[in-house]
């Protein structure tokens, strides 16, 4: 059992990627700051049944997924991209000419991404239908193994693959996107048209 | 593309995930090391999770670190 006094000293190093998480859930700054609050009263409150030595910051983004779902998701239900099941594999590399032919050293396919903004990524990740977007963050964004990711959500693991597997071929699309309206990359017909 | 890229584009993602057993990791790590057209595409995703990853951070406002220290030591003492 954990001890309630110690909870702040604990849980405060995990604020900046709650607060990234959070910014990424509600897209607004405003909600993403009551949501944090939240998460960590709620998380204080709760910390009697919390086991030492377990996975604190996978427990603490339990409570604000739980807390972000209640609260905030219902106002702002948007519905699902059917679409995304159509993307192949290695979308984005495709389309920088990858897999056609080798190149030795740096390739100018990973130069491209140098050129993203955050606010491109941060966008294309907001982007995302929101199933998809909270298993990108929890697996790309935070490093969140399958099986964390699982618990935090409440979903078996192969839910867990199959959104991650998804989500990162729309944020591939999403990142396309932004490239050819910059100019980053040619306009050009992937192997699949 | 042979049958082993097959089978090392379908775990790459896995791959990188780190959630291979350390057979199939072996398998795929000498796989990549002989195939360089299979290699620049698990590099271009591994760097494209760099950038993610790098790019998507966000500075936590002092208003907000003030706002939860003060709930939290109210509540603090509240229970002692």
């Amino acid at each position: 059992m954990a001890d309630q006094a110690r909870f702040s000293d604990l849980a405060i190093e995990y604020m900046p990627s709650l607060y990234t998480a959070a910014l990424r859930m509600t897209r607004n700054p405003a909600d993403a700051e009551d949501l944090v609050q939240e998460t960590y009263l709620k998380a204080y409150r709760a910390f009697n049944s919390f086991t030492e030595g377990t996975n604190l910051k996978a427990w603490l983004y339990r409570i604000l997924t739980n807390t972000y779902i209640n609260a905030y998701r219902a106002k702002k239900r948007r519905p699902e991209e059917s679409d995304i099941d159509d993307l192949e594999n290695f979308y984005l590399y495709r389309r920088l000419g990858g897999l056609e032919g080798a190149t030795a050293g740096r390739s100018a396919e990973d130069e491209v991404l140098d050129h993203f903004t955050e606010t491109e990524v941060k966008e294309a990740i907001e982007a995302l239908p929101e199933q998809f977007r909270m298993a990108v963050l929890l697996g790309d964004v935070e490093g969140f193994s399958y099986k964390e990711i699982a618990e935090i959500l409440d979903v078996p693991i192969g839910t867990v693959m199959s959104r991650l597997h998804r989500g990162r071929r729309a944020l591939q699309k999403r990142l396309y996107e932004f490239g050819r309206q910059r100019g980053l990359v040619s306009e050009r017909e992937g192997t699949h048209g | 593309m042979d049958e082993h890229c097959l089978e090392a584009v379908e775990l790459l993602y896995h791959y990188l995930d780190g959630e291979l057993t350390d057979e199939r990791k072996v398998q795929i790590q000498s796989h990549l090391d002989a195939c360089p057209p299979c290699f620049e595409a698990y590099d271009f995703e591994a760097e494209l999770r760099t950038v993610v990853r790098q790019k998507c951070v966000d500075r936590v406002p002092e208003s907000l670190m003030l706002r939860v220290a003060a709930a939290l030591r109210d509540g603090e003492e509240r229970v002692e």
